[in-house]
């Protein structure tokens, strides 16, 4: 099996795809001849052409409303959005048109659409190049919320996406690309060659969407990760010294609860992490639902780590990042609760 | 209104013109008995009327072929009774009810047609501009000569999606006409309070699309403006912008005060350029139709007209699980 880091898994999967299906249509600022400013789309354009791999103007707004008026006709573009932080333009045709079109056209028209975007911080990119929006989509009905944390199931997680009769909105936690974070920003980063979940297979496979992933088996407590933040909080594990169990969502919307209760109900105990900035965050529908399903399990009060209320910052970005060390301090109070 | 004159021996046949006559006065008799219907409860929210338009959507209908692409904004009734959608779905729609084109789901403002290549029915201003891009973007891709025809109105031309949009299909040569109809008022705002330049045709000169200014209360005027602008799309060309001057008689939505013009200036185009009247005339000067004639359609429209709001209050009200289906594939 070869192992890929997960900007050469996501772009074997849209090789995959435009491969067997010639309705799949990959574009984007910068996606084509240039391969895009991440390089997942590297290649692609040499290989299946100007008319299915192709450089847009820089118009997120037409650029999603394009990919609508195609997926209407039965088309299925897969859409790159540069940073996640340039999507709000395209909200209005994300949330209004292709969320809603199946429901509001009784379903003669529908939207399998994908909007790829690079999401969170960690890379020193300021206010504008590092937000992670995740719960403006959630928040969508019509929407799927999809977030890989590895090679493997960045792969098999796009597939999957672009093979969805519904618009998914795929982030790509852009910390992770080149190898796991676990949280040290002034430590070597290790590349993803160097870790078992880089091993991909070559051709066709997915991973289902709207299913969720223990990482890390554990007793005492269930920390709810996605993205970056899973290998966080495998590092703040460690450094807390409880037996965690750590669950990696995968997919935000529609939501594994099950996975997520059959842990709470074992551990009693649940601390829910995430980039974004704390308030009306994804992580207040995460401790709403956990409540609700397992009031009468929990021990402690569910606990959440996030970024702060305050703009993405650009020198202080390690004292707003979510590190081992907060998260750790909320191990040991849930535990101690 | 500044606009092209029609030529004085205009060059259609006696079906054609009692057919646009016919399909005009369809859409007028509708929009009437949907007002009616909303002034009685039986419509609810919004609800904006094309009366004064029709010459507009029927001009275009008659330069489309089967397959030729349409989407437009939320005033979208005389669009879609001009394609050929089902009056009696498009009522029982605007009631709110199982018979409607989206089962109640829609309302007014977005229905839609597979099967008569209607693409909506949006209701945020200019937002269906790009989804006509990528409507044209598809059928280029598979080369089967069809085109969109991308309505929206001067109140839209302000938007920004609508220049990226320009730009894109000029940049990619999409089969795509921009139709812009020019109502002359954005909602409550009269162009000259809202717009820098005039003339909204121009507005592809900087992306290399041509324009031209169409007489809209002339359904002739219109249709041949249309056929050239079908032929520069299928000839390969890329998009073509139609600024088509036309006139809304009522308000913008059901609840207008109407304070943004004056009563005399609605009714001066009313008396002197409304297009139904237009084709009457011609119909009966041309020798193309009798007065009986004449009546006949006029009855057989309003038997079409009032089944369709019988339709759209006898069909039951959607059952409450609607709420939850088509929001997702069933998985």
């Amino acid at each position: 099996m070869a192992r890929m880091s997960m900007i050469e898994a996501l772009r074997s999967a849209m090789d995959e795809k435009l491969s067997d299906d010639a309705s799949v249509l990959v574009f984007g600022e910068d996606v084509g001849f240039f391969g895009g400013v991440f390089r997942c789309t590297a290649g692609l354009q040499e290989k299946f052409g100007e008319e299915r791999v192709f450089d847009t103007p820089i118009n997120e707004s037409a650029i999603v409303g394009l990919a609508v008026g195609m997926a209407a006709q039965g088309m299925r573009p897969c859409v790159e959005v540069q940073f996640a932080d340039y999507v709000y333009p395209a909200y209005d045709q994300i949330t209004q048109e292709a969320a809603r079109l199946r429901h509001r056209s009784n379903e003669q028209f529908t939207c399998p659409i994908v909007v790829r975007m690079p999401t969170g911080g960690g890379i020193f990119g300021g206010q504008t190049h590092s937000q992670s929006p995740e719960a403006l989509f959630t928040h969508v009905a019509g929407l799927k919320v999809v977030i890989p944390s590895t090679p493997y199931d960045a792969k098999g997680l796009l597939i999957a996406s672009i093979e969805d009769p519904d618009p998914v909105i795929f982030l790509e936690p852009k910390r992770i690309y080149n190898g796991p974070f676990y949280g040290d920003h002034s430590g070597k980063s290790v590349p993803w060659s160097q870790h078992e979940s880089s091993e991909v297979p070559e051709g066709h496979y997915t991973v289902p969407l709207g299913k969720a992933v223990v990482r890390q088996p554990g007793n005492d407590i269930t920390i709810l990760a996605y993205g970056t933040m899973v290998y966080v909080a495998e590092a703040a594990a460690k450094q807390a010294g409880v037996d965690a169990e750590i669950i990696d969502l995968r997919t935000l919307l529609p939501l594994d609860l099950e996975t997520i209760r059959h842990s709470v109900e074992k551990t009693g105990r649940c601390v829910v992490v995430h980039e974004a900035t704390r308030t009306s965050g994804f992580g207040a529908e995460l401790i709403a639902e956990v409540q609700e399903a397992c009031f009468w399990h929990l021990k402690a009060p569910i606990r959440r780590v996030a970024g702060w209320d305050a703009p993405y910052p650009h020198a202080q970005e390690w004292d707003y990042f979510p590190g081992p060390e907060r998260i750790a301090a909320a191990l040991k109070l849930a535990m101690e609760e | 209104m500044a606009a092209r004159k029609a030529t004085k021996k205009p060059n259609v046949s006696s079906e054609d013109l009692t057919q646009y006559y016919r399909d005009m006065l369809l859409i007028r008799r509708f929009e009437e008995k949907a007002g009616q219907l909303y002034g009685m409860g039986l419509i609810g929210g919004f609800c904006h009327l094309y009366i004064g338009q029709e010459a507009v959507v029927v001009g275009l209908e008659a330069a489309a072929e089967e397959g030729d692409k349409r989407v437009t904004s939320y005033r979208d009734h005389g669009h879609m009774l001009a394609c050929g959608m089902d009056p009696n779905g498009v009522m029982a729609e605007l009631t709110g009810r199982e018979g409607g084109y989206s089962k109640g789901k829609g309302g007014s403002m977005h229905m839609f047609s597979k099967e008569k290549h209607f693409y909506g029915g949006h209701g945020i201003v200019g937002a269906q501009v790009p989804i006509g891009a990528g409507l044209a973007f598809a059928d280029k891709y598979r080369e089967n000569g069809r085109v969109t025809f991308t309505y929206f109105g001067d109140g839209a031309a302000n938007q920004g999606q609508v220049y990226e949009t320009f730009n894109m299909a000029a940049l990619w040569s999409l089969p795509v006409i921009f139709v812009i109809e020019n109502n002359q008022y954005a909602m409550g705002t009269a162009q000259k309070r809202s717009t820098s330049t005039p003339d909204l045709y121009i507005r592809g000169e900087a992306f290399g699309i041509p324009g031209e200014v169409v007489d809209g209360m002339d359904v002739l005027a219109v249709r041949d403006a249309g056929l050239k602008a079908v032929k520069h799309c299928r000839d390969g060309k890329g998009p073509y912008i139609l600024e088509i001057k036309t006139y809304r008689y009522r308000g913008h939505s059901m609840s207008d005060p109407a304070k943004y013009r004056t009563r005399e200036e609605v009714q001066k185009m009313r008396e002197e350029r409304d297009p139904i009247e237009h084709v009457r005339e011609m119909l009966l000067q041309g020798k193309h139709a009798s007065e009986e004639d004449i009546k006949a359609i006029d009855k057989e429209i309003k038997q079409v007209v009032n089944a369709s709001a019988d339709f759209a209050r006898e069909s039951p009200e959607p059952d409450l699980s609607e709420l939850w289906t088509d929001i997702y594939a069933e998985a």
